[in-house]
């Protein structure tokens, strides 16, 4: 697999940054068994542990979730079997699990269009002579990432609570928690905690244009307005990719903001997001159900995030080339 | 920015329309607001006594400033959980990001330093765990643990919390770039074993990037709330955002657990954000290789 971001081919490419003096010196057999005895020895620790804690337990998910629970009498005992795509077909007929998707999806249009945005704006203006007192803002703007997602859900849930809230005339008069806004406040803490993370993103691909580019543009009369979008937008837009791309994964993954959430508000049922069911099927306890919802999940999520990333890079090659 | 381009940005600064200039710093003041009145709000209520917090709680603090005496009560309460849970988030994200720290450091250097077959599939199934989410791997990982009788134990949340490979795909950029090839080779001719050479002299060279992953994995660690969820049971073996959130959740039963709650998220927020303001550079390097590179 190759997991290309922003042109810059990351795979067998990065290999090319180290060079040819790789492994340099004596090319010859010793000096390959060398590097044979060598690399996996450094491998080792990290391997072992990647094997123990990524490979073997998305093996044994997609194992569990193609096998099912019967029993051999009414009252027998309860036997795990083989059940081919039984799951799945219960996944896929649950108009619960596509409602959780949709929700996302709606979830994603409100929060992440005006997430990266305004971290772009932020970023833009960090970058532009216009602005003073930078390193304060870039610090300001950045410090709610460091607030845990779960410890933000908490907070904001405060803020939200009509006895609470010190925005009384807000809270008040808006039922932020009620069924029609909640997906609002949700969205709001996400944004809260990731503008400023995506914004520093944005900023330090913007401090990597030369500045000889800008500068050339600024000679020819360009303003500050017409720089930002002719030169800086398009130079930074592989690091937009990767924001969009970190937020399609953290959009579906949905989970530690909604469930905090339903303490307080009882619009958001167990079945809010697709993470939500995995762990209301955990619960039963349905492992083999749970399993199947984590698996399509995380296609869904890697088939999204491949889409996003070749479409983005075909429009970004496309404008390179016209 | 260099000393020599200083002068340039000062005289163009100088040079912008003011009206653009209150214009842009007005709209960043209002959103400092924005990000910062939430925290602020926090520091206030948790300075309040309890009898205050049940009425709009305003931004500004009450007639007796009681934070000492409210964390204090915070820290005891119930045979000193909420302590407990701080150490056990410090053990998880400290441990866990020391040692992922480290094999990710070897990993991303075995792979940029030394040719072999394989090389480049084995850095690829790496990568490709960096999109894999987490929380798809909770639930197998808790059926696994239970397999071996160890969900429910320290180990639990400690063990997978090891494992960075986006510290792996750092590290090997960041081994190519800093650690000069014809250096190992002179180490080789004074007869130092590829491990001693490691240890005394490429880890040093490769320091910035080492501080990146751990914090990286820090942070991730200390913020995980789906894994420990799943595997633990015990209230003692907690971190901090599980605790927090059992405590929010019985506040319509307990209401006297509302201060502790509000006391307890602001305590829990301080050591990052003070570990934030002392490594920013290294933050800003980290994310500079996640989006630039």
């Amino acid at each position: 697999m190759t997991v290309s971001i922003e042109g810059t081919t990351v795979g067998p490419g990065v290999a090319d940054g180290s060079g040819p003096a790789t492994g340099a010196g004596p090319s010859g057999r010793s000096g390959r068994a060398r590097n044979l005895r060598a690399g996996l020895m450094f491998l080792a620790p990290f391997l072992v542990l990647f094997a123990a804690f990524y490979l073997i337990p998305i093996g044994y998910s997609i194992v569990e979730s193609l096998r099912t629970i019967t029993r051999t009498s009414t009252f027998g005992p309860v036997q795990e079997v083989w059940g081919g795509f039984v799951q799945y077909e219960a996944v896929f007929s649950n108009a619960q699990f596509w409602a959780s998707l949709r929700r996302v999806l709606v979830f994603f249009l409100i929060s992440v269009p005006l997430q990266l945005g305004m971290a772009l704006v932020f970023a833009l203006l960090l970058d532009s002579p216009v602005l003073k007192g930078k390193r304060f803002f870039r610090l300001a703007f950045f410090v709610p990432y460091a607030v845990p997602g779960v410890v933000a859900a908490i907070m904001w849930g405060f803020l939200y609570a009509p006895q609470l809230s010190p925005f009384t005339l807000i809270a008040q008069n808006l039922d932020l928690l009620g069924p029609g806004l909640v997906i609002f406040a949700i969205a709001n803490i996400v944004n809260w905690v990731y503008t400023g993370y995506n914004m520093l993103i944005i900023y330090s691909a913007l401090q990597a244009i030369p500045t000889e580019l800008t500068e050339a543009a600024r000679i020819d009369g360009a303003g500050q307005w017409r720089i930002a979008w002719s030169i800086k937008i398009p130079m930074v837009a592989p690091a937009l990719v990767l924001t969009g791309v970190f937020s399609i994964i953290g959009t579906l993954q949905l989970f530690n903001e909604p469930l905090v959430m339903r303490s307080v508000s009882s619009a958001v049922q167990t079945d809010y997001t697709p993470n939500m069911m995995v762990h209301a099927a955990a619960n039963i306890p349905n492992y083999n159900l749970a399993a199947a919802y984590s698996v399509v999940l995380a296609l869904v999520t890697c088939v999204l995030s491949f889409t996003f990333l070749k479409f983005t890079q075909r429009s970004t090659e496309k404008r390179a080339a016209g | 920015m260099t000393a020599a381009t200083l002068p340039a940005t000062r005289h163009r600064a100088s040079k912008q329309n003011p009206v653009s200039v209150a214009a842009a710093t007005l709209f960043m003041v209002i959103f400092t607001g924005y990000f910062l009145a939430p925290i602020w709000w926090l520091v206030v209520s948790a300075s309040k006594p309890r009898s205050e917090l049940t009425t709009a709680t305003g931004l500004w603090f009450g007639d007796s400033f009681v934070l000492p005496q409210n964390v204090a009560e915070t820290l005891t309460f119930d045979d000193a959980l909420f302590l407990r849970w701080m150490l056990n988030s410090l053990i998880y994200a400290g441990f866990g990001g020391a040692i992922a720290t480290l094999i990710a450091a070897m990993a991303g250097y075995g792979l940029s330093k030394y040719v072999f077959p394989g090389r480049e599939a084995v850095f690829n199934v790496i990568l490709a765990g960096v999109l894999v989410p987490s929380t798809a791997l909770a639930l197998p990982l808790f059926l696994l643990f239970a397999q071996v009788g160890a969900t429910n134990t320290l180990w639990s949340v400690l063990l997978p919390s090891c494992v960075s490979p986006f510290g792996v795909y750092l590290a090997r950029i960041y081994a190519a770039s800093s650690v000069p090839d014809e250096l190992l080779e002179a180490a080789r001719l004074d007869g130092a074993g590829e491990l001693r050479t490691f240890f005394t002299i490429s880890i040093r060279l490769m320091a910035p990037a080492l501080v990146t992953i751990f914090l990286f994995q820090f942070v991730a660690t200390w913020n995980n709330f789906f894994l420990p969820l799943i595997m633990l049971q015990n209230s003692r073996l907690y971190p901090v955002t599980l605790g927090l959130q059992t405590w929010y959740s019985q506040i319509g039963h307990q209401p006297y657990l509302l201060l502790s709650v509000i006391v307890g998220a602001l305590l829990s927020i301080v050591p990052l954000i003070i570990a934030f303001l002392m490594l920013q550079r290294f933050w800003r390097s980290g994310l500079g290789a996640g989006g630039v590179k």
